[in-house]
């Protein structure tokens, strides 16, 4: 496969219908297969305090207001303000006009920010607006950018555009690590899931990402499977290691977890790491933190100890 | 014509509306009042708890917020589907406690009893422990009770209908969820029970019933943080000091009466008033 000189939709086509396709029920089985592993005691205290520190917090409302921002940014740095040795999560994640917001609380506590742009969740706009929505985040601080592809698009067979539009908003970003959003809730098969992974890495993402959360389904397990073989895939041939991103749909301590197993047994341990692989979501935080207490006191935790979000 | 195959009931457990078996797999032998096997029961464990806890959180918001009237509609309703069952609970009564057929017979007719006449008092207990209090200013000021919340209750040993009766009633009455921990030595009647509850239009979570060891359930429940209150009627005196002591952490409301009851006594209101908050309005007048 060349990479990455995609002069053509003819040549992208070519490359992108080369991969081999995707076994959906043997996918569908191996990702409930690793579903049922029982992590336990030390190991489980392990993964919860890994799982938060990739937690990528996010707020993605029209009703988001600068307080929530803050509160949420609060959270971020000191997750569990009764426990100190509670780790702080990756990056906080917000709509672009809320970047500033942001990045005034996490300060220089390691926290990044991240913001979604480029006319998310849709994606329906011209390239030039979504240009200027990522520099826009950029210049208010945005560490990293989560964009979304352009569906319509993909599905209809201009890769080309995907392509070019992805190398744009990256070229945008400058310094800002670049997350592309696949939807895969929206490619229909897992065929265009790995394809649609292929094309972003191509194209220069630094992480592919499930979903923007608006759609369902969201993070499955399959889908995150099939993307993590994209990336294990695509090192192995061009030496480039990309990160993933499932979001949308992960709610409990054990969903977490699995998605961890899954990492380490399908991407391998180098990507156990949240540089490389984060968790999209919100309400996941607060189930972590009460399954941690849970480990800590010996006593089940209630909700009415922890923030309401 | 061959021989029927004998079809025996499966003894599960009741969480969320459904009939579960527990987590871990586990059952133990009952016996009856002479030492006769009767039947194996569910042996739940701490998550199966966990489980019942969490359903009866959901359960609550709906529960609490229902009409005094409709609560007591669904009580009474109980009680009609336990009479339509009488023959079934009088054999059951009186294997697990081995009094006679006659016994037995009083013993499920109180349990009737005790819940209708709880359901009568879900429109009324708001009138006898709400008030209309005097203050020193141009407000009206009116104190309600309000329902705790999740509350844990260990079942009495003895009274595997009636006393199990007489401890779940005046919890749900006011609009509290619970988490029974049924008779560890007659535990067959909480389960039939519960197919009562499941077909009285009592939404699924409100009670939750399980079967087991009680020394093993009760700490995990009263150690619970998302439990706001328990009834330590059925728990001996080390394992209720026990629980007391870990529930005092998030200062749940205990009930732990002292010595043996009485259930064929007029219950009183204590068993409600237990487990019920007082929210107190103050409301501007005059402008």
């Amino acid at each position: 496969m060349s990479i990455p000189t995609a002069s053509s939709n003819a040549s992208l086509r070519a490359s992108l219908h080369g991969l081999p396709g995707v076994d959906r029920v043997g996918a569908d089985a191996r990702a409930a297969g690793l579903g049922t592993r029982s992590i336990k005691t030390t190991a489980k205290r392990q993964a919860i305090d890994m799982a938060i520190s990739m937690v990528d917090l996010t707020t993605l409302e029209g009703a988001d207001t600068r307080g929530k921002v803050r509160a949420m940014c609060a959270k971020a740095v000191h997750p569990d303000p009764t426990d100190p040795t509670v780790p702080k999560v990756a990056a906080v994640c917000v709509y672009p006009d809320l970047v500033a917001e942001a990045r005034d609380v996490v300060g220089s506590s390691g926290v990044k920010v991240a913001s979604v742009a480029t006319a998310f969740p849709s994606g329906r706009s011209s390239l030039e607006v979504k240009v200027a929505d990522t520099a826009m985040a950029v210049a208010a601080g945005a560490d990293e950018i989560d964009m979304v592809i352009d569906r319509g698009a993909f599905l209809s067979g201009d890769y080309l555009k995907v392509f070019e539009e992805i190398q744009a908003v990256k070229e945008a970003c400058g310094e800002a690590h670049l997350k592309v959003i696949l939807e895969t809730g929206e490619l229909a098969t897992y065929d265009n899931v790995r394809r649609a992974s292929w094309l972003a890495m191509m194209a220069g993402g630094d992480f592919i990402k499930t979903s923007t959360g608006k759609v369902q389904p969201a993070a499955t397990l399959p889908v995150t499977l099939v993307m993590l073989e994209a990336v294990r895939d695509f090192r192995d041939r061009e030496g480039r290691m990309v990160g993933v991103k499932p979001a949308g749909g992960i709610r409990t301590t054990k969903d977490a977890i699995k998605m961890l197993v899954l990492v380490n047994e399908t991407a391998g341990p180098d990507w156990l790491d949240p540089d490389w692989f984060r968790l999209g979501a919100s309400s996941v935080l607060n189930d972590l933190l009460m399954q941690r207490q849970k480990l800590t006191t010996g006593r089940y935790a209630g909700p009415d100890y922890f923030t309401l979000d | 014509m061959s021989e029927r195959l004998s079809v025996r009931k499966t003894y599960k457990l009741y969480i969320g509306g459904a009939f579960p078996r527990s987590e871990s797999g586990r059952s133990y032998a009952v016996t009856g009042a002479k030492g006769e096997f009767l039947a194996n029961a569910s042996k739940a464990s701490r998550k199966d708890v966990r489980d019942a806890v969490t359903a009866a959180r959901k359960a609550f918001p709906g529960w609490s917020a229902a009409t005094a009237y409709n609560r007591g509609q669904i009580l009474y309703r109980i009680a009609e589907m336990l009479e339509g069952r009488r023959a079934q609970f009088v054999s059951e009564v009186a294997e697990a406690d081995g009094v006679s057929g006659k016994k037995a017979g009083e013993l499920v007719d109180a349990a009737v009893d005790r819940l209708v006449w709880y359901a009568g008092w879900s429109d009324k207990i708001s009138s006898l422990r709400g008030s209309s209090n005097p203050v020193a200013g141009p407000y009206f000021n009116l104190s309600t009770p309000e329902p705790t919340g999740v509350v844990g209750i260990v079942a009495p040993p003895m009274g595997p209908l009636f006393g199990l009766v007489s401890v779940i009633a005046p919890v749900i009455v006011t609009g509290n969820t619970c988490v029974v921990i049924a008779s560890e030595r007659a535990p067959l009647p909480s389960i039939t029970l519960a197919e009562v509850l499941a077909t009285s239009d009592l939404p699924g979570g409100v009670v939750n019933i399980l079967t087991g060891s009680a020394a093993e359930m009760a700490p995990w429940l009263a150690g619970h943080m998302d439990v706001n209150g328990i009834d330590l009627t059925g728990a001996d005196a080390e394992l209720a000091q026990r629980c007391e002591e870990l529930a005092a952490e998030n200062l749940k409301r205990v009930l732990r009466p002292n010595g043996k009851t009485d259930w064929t006594a007029d219950p009183g209101t204590g068993r409600m008033t237990a487990f019920l908050e007082t929210k107190t309005v103050w409301h501007p007048i005059g402008i």
